[in-house]
């Protein structure tokens, strides 16, 4: 999701305007029925923290965990405010509410643009403060003693002068039956003891997760379940003209073939008898609604449609005028490729429809969007649809679609059967890497000049599609057909540059694009760090004091950027010895991230990433080690896909389909990093995917310190 | 077909196809789902049992070829098992934690065979073992970790 849409939408749903918060919902079923609540909704402890009788503090996560830590980082806001005892708090999913559970940024139970720890800070440490508040006063009835003379630490309540003191555990009963307080006064930042702490072995997840305990989707199982396999078109846009299913019932194992709206569904007794049934399925499609042509065909066509200005995004002043008017005129195209997100865990998820009801459990990622897609596909209402959200292997934007694809066909699949048949439907990495929603294929041009020393012009022409248009997000983040996601992060600059233009064309394909880590930042935080760099460099100027004297209204990237120039004793490009710097600086989620990578350029031509420093300020760090662990994984999920990661279409057909091919980056070809963390008393801001935008343009810069070009093409090492 | 497999130390009988992949029988028919399913065809490293000690990409090893006495995550026991898990945990090393099952296998395979791991000693054992949230950089460390807690 990008940016700027959740900058208004959470600016509105504070207010309690609403107005997004229906824009959003509208056109979703489930969404409709739940009524997604105006601005943020009143604070009932007993749906955020359950305090068992042995001490034990659960605090309900609204947030899927896969991997970026609200698990821990929701749970450290309520237990902070409790005083909990940290090792007595464990973190639980909620189930799909959009009254209780809504992300106050986005008006839906969603996750997504960063923004679970923003959008939760007060929620949760309210949650907890009025926990805490009602154990106190529990404890002070019972004890006779005024509430403002008991004390909590570490979860235990004590009374010094009676010299009484309990856990939590013994009043919980008597708690719950107090009525709210009608106010809680939260804990000046000064008194935090676990928001803030800089703590390795924190995360509540670790442990199950190293020893296989932790379910997921795929780990799914119930008496007489079936596995599902689907054939999907192979062509995006294709569909099903006719099909064979005798030679896939052949097969030990499977027990029906059914069409539904994706594609034919296979159901076996395991995934080994599903994988060879689907094989055998003889499938011919139908293509005339399909996309026929390949990325080359594309990007040839995009190239030449931005030598075009395209719908403007921003203007100031006279891009093409300043331009014109002499200096030193820079040209500069990118071409972004097609990428998947590749999640560790494939898509999946498990259902039992019962002909009533349905009970799903899967990594929902929206979950108000997928509870209203399946109850729509079944024809009952949405409080009749059961979401159990489990861990997911990952996601980097791919489990939260606008037309929630998977949901639907979990359902479907369900629908296809009896009643009462538990399914679980799974997606091998060739259904994943051939499934479309891909980071859009994308073109940059830029044009610049430098006179004086100084950039004096800037334009820039970007070409894609745009995957909120027509979707049901179009109102909210696409009003009059500018889709904001395209150009967040190229038109609105960290610089001050007077004659500014950025525009945009919006390109049609049956290919299904999605938000890929760090959303449009993907591609402009790419485009115009290079381009700014190609030209301070024309300018005669220094990357990091070339930057830095362009950004004086925006004083905290300028903070980051000063950082990180520090952590790495930058003393310009280098290059000499074989090994040069290069820096980038993006803000996106409302978090400000500027990197250095050291590069050398191996015998075989290709970069080699020595070290990457990172400086970050995404407002006060609730949880520090969380957030070097989320800039090391941007880091390193940037890098991989900078380098080698690309699905190309040859005739409709994407030519990758595994690992094999849809090269990953491996332990060999990560750098070591090094993260300064800037202090900040702003509010919380975004880390899932802040680490991602500047790695890629810093490895570019410092292949041109390097006398390589910075790449024009995405990815990096191209086969 | 019937087929006998030593699994976590003990004996068990399963009815599949001889080119059912191991990682099939583990998941589907003997409820061992620690062991994940990543790509299918070894290529990420999600699916790594031991056989008879050796790490071993279930995904690739059809039933019938399975000569050996199984160990997967559930059941891996001993020093450097115990001292990878501690490492692990300590460093905060899974994110969404997919891979993480094949990554302790892999580790802890090469822990036994070579207690103290140069960093190459560690690309080399470990770059069979994808992990798309890149947590590579604490793999590493974890590593390392777990071999100076194996000396003292
Ligand atoms: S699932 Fe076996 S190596 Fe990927
Ligand atoms: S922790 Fe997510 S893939 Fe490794």
């Amino acid at each position: 999701m990008g940016s700027h849409d959740l900058r208004l939408s959470r600016r509105d749903a504070l207010k309690g305007a609403g107005a997004l918060v229906i824009g959003l919902s509208l056109p979703i079923a489930g969404a409709k029925a739940q009524q997604a609540p105006k601005g943020p909704p009143p604070i009932h402890p007993n749906a955020f923290v359950r305090i068992g009788a042995d001490d034990s503090v659960t605090v309900i996560v609204k947030h899927i965990e896969f991997g970026q830590g609200p698990y821990t980082g929701l749970a450290t806001l309520a237990a902070e405010e409790l005083d909990a005892d940290w090792s007595k708090v464990r973190a639980e999913s909620a189930p799909a509410n959009a009254k209780l559970y809504a992300n106050l940024q986005l008006g839906a139970q969603l996750t997504g643009g960063s923004s679970a720890i923003a959008n939760s800070y007060d929620q949760m440490r309210r949650a907890g403060a009025m926990a805490r508040a009602l154990l106190v006063e529990a404890a002070a009835t019972e004890w006779k003693v005024p509430p403002a003379e008991i004390d909590v630490k570490k979860g235990v309540m004590s009374h010094a002068a009676s010299g009484r003191s309990s856990g939590f555990g013994p009043f919980a009963a008597a708690a719950a039956k107090l009525p709210m307080p009608r106010q809680v006064k939260l804990k000046d930042p000064s008194a935090f003891t676990l928001i803030g702490t800089d703590q390795a072995g924190r995360k509540l997840d670790s442990a199950d997760k190293v020893t296989g305990r932790a379910k997921f989707t795929i780990d799914q199982n119930a008496p007489d379940m079936l596995t599902v396999l689907v054939a999907r078109s192979p062509r995006f846009g294709g569909s099903v003209k006719s099909f064979d299913a005798a030679e896939a019932l052949k097969i030990k194992g499977v027990v029906a073939v059914k069409q539904v709206s994706s594609g034919i569904a296979v159901y076996a007794r395991g995934m080994w008898p599903a994988i060879k049934g689907r094989k055998a399925l003889r499938v011919e499609w139908d293509d005339s609604a399909a996309e026929m042509r390949g990325s080359e065909d594309m990007i040839a066509a995009y190239l030449e449609q931005t030598r075009k200005p395209g719908a403007v995004h921003r203007k100031a002043g006279n891009a093409d005028a300043a331009i014109a008017a002499g200096g030193t005129v820079i040209e500069a195209d990118y071409v972004f490729p097609y990428l998947a997100h590749a999640p560790m865990e494939p898509l999946d998820g498990f259902i039992i429809w019962d002909g009533t009801t349905a009970r799903a459990r899967f990594g929902s990622q929206g979950q108000t969007f997928d509870q209203g897609a399946i109850a729509k596909v079944l024809g009952i209402a949405t409080d009749k649809v059961d979401i159990e959200t489990l861990y997911a292997g990952g996601s980097f934007g791919r489990r939260a679609t606008p037309t929630s694809h998977l949901a639907v066909e979990l359902a479907e699949v369900a629908r296809a059967m009896p009643p009462g048949t538990p399914v679980k439907l799974v997606w091998t990495r060739e259904d994943d890497i051939h499934g479309g929603y891909y980071r859009p294929l994308i073109v940059h041009r830029l044009r610049g000049a430098v006179k004086d020393g100084k950039i004096s012009g800037w334009s820039n022409t970007i070409m894609g599609q745009s995957f909120m248009i027509g979707s049901p997000f179009e109102a909210m983040a696409a009003p009059n057909g500018i889709d904001a996601s395209m150009s967040e992060g190229a038109s609105q600059l960290l610089y001050e540059i007077a004659d500014f233009q950025c525009d945009a064309h919006v390109a049609k394909s049956p290919v299904p694009t999605l938000w890929w880590r760090s959303v449009g930042h993907t591609h402009t935080g790419y485009a115009v760090e290079c381009f700014v760099d190609q030209l301070l460099i024309a300018a005669g100027k220094d990357p990091v004091a070339g930057r830095l004297a362009m950004m004086g209204k925006s004083p905290r990237a300028a903070a980051v950027l000063k950082a990180v120039a520090e952590l790495a004793r930058w003393k310009g490009p280098g290059g000499a010895n074989g090994r040069a710097r290069g820096v980038a600086v993006v803000e996106s989620f409302n978090s400000f991230v500027a990197q250095i990578a050291e590069v050398s350029i191996d015998d075989n031509g290709e970069p080699k990433v020595h070290k990457v420093w990172a400086a970050v300020d995404c407002g006060v760090a609730v949880n520090p080690d969380v957030i070097r662990a989320q800039l090391e994984g941007g880091i390193g999920y940037a890098l991989g896909h900078a380098l080698y990661a690309e699905v190309p279409l040859a005739e409709g057909l994407p030519t990758v389909s595994n690992f094999n091919d849809y090269r990953s980056l491996r332990i060999n070809e990560m750098p070591e990093i090094e993260v300064a963390i800037v202090k900040s008393a702003e509010p919380p801001t975004g880390i899932g995917e802040p680490g991602v935008p500047p790695l890629a343009p810093a490895v570019a810069n410092a292949m041109a310190a390097l006398g390589h070009k910075r790449p024009s093409r995405l990815p990096m090492v191209r086969a | 077909m019937a087929f006998i497999l030593k699994v976590n130390g003990t004996e068990r009988n399963v009815d599949v196809d001889e080119d059912t992949p191991l990682l099939w029988v583990l998941r589907d028919d003997l409820g061992l789902t620690g062991t994940k399913f990543g790509c299918g065809v070894a290529m990420c490293g999600a699916c790594t049992v031991h056989m008879d000690g050796q790490p071993l990409r279930a995904c690739a090893m059809p039933v019938s070829g399975v000569t050996g006495e199984i160990t997967t995550i559930e059941a891996v026991d001993g020093r450097e098992a115990r001292a990878v898990q501690d490492a692990w945990i300590a460093h905060d090393v899974p994110q969404c934690g997919y891979c993480q099952s094949g990554q302790v296998m892999s580790a802890v395979a090469l822990l036994r065979e070579n207690p103290k791991p140069n960093d190459r000693d560690i690309d080399l054992a470990m770059n069979g073992n994808l992990c798309r949230c890149a947590t590579y950089v604490r793999i590493r460390a974890a590593i390392h970790s777990a071999a100076s807690a194996l000396e003292a």
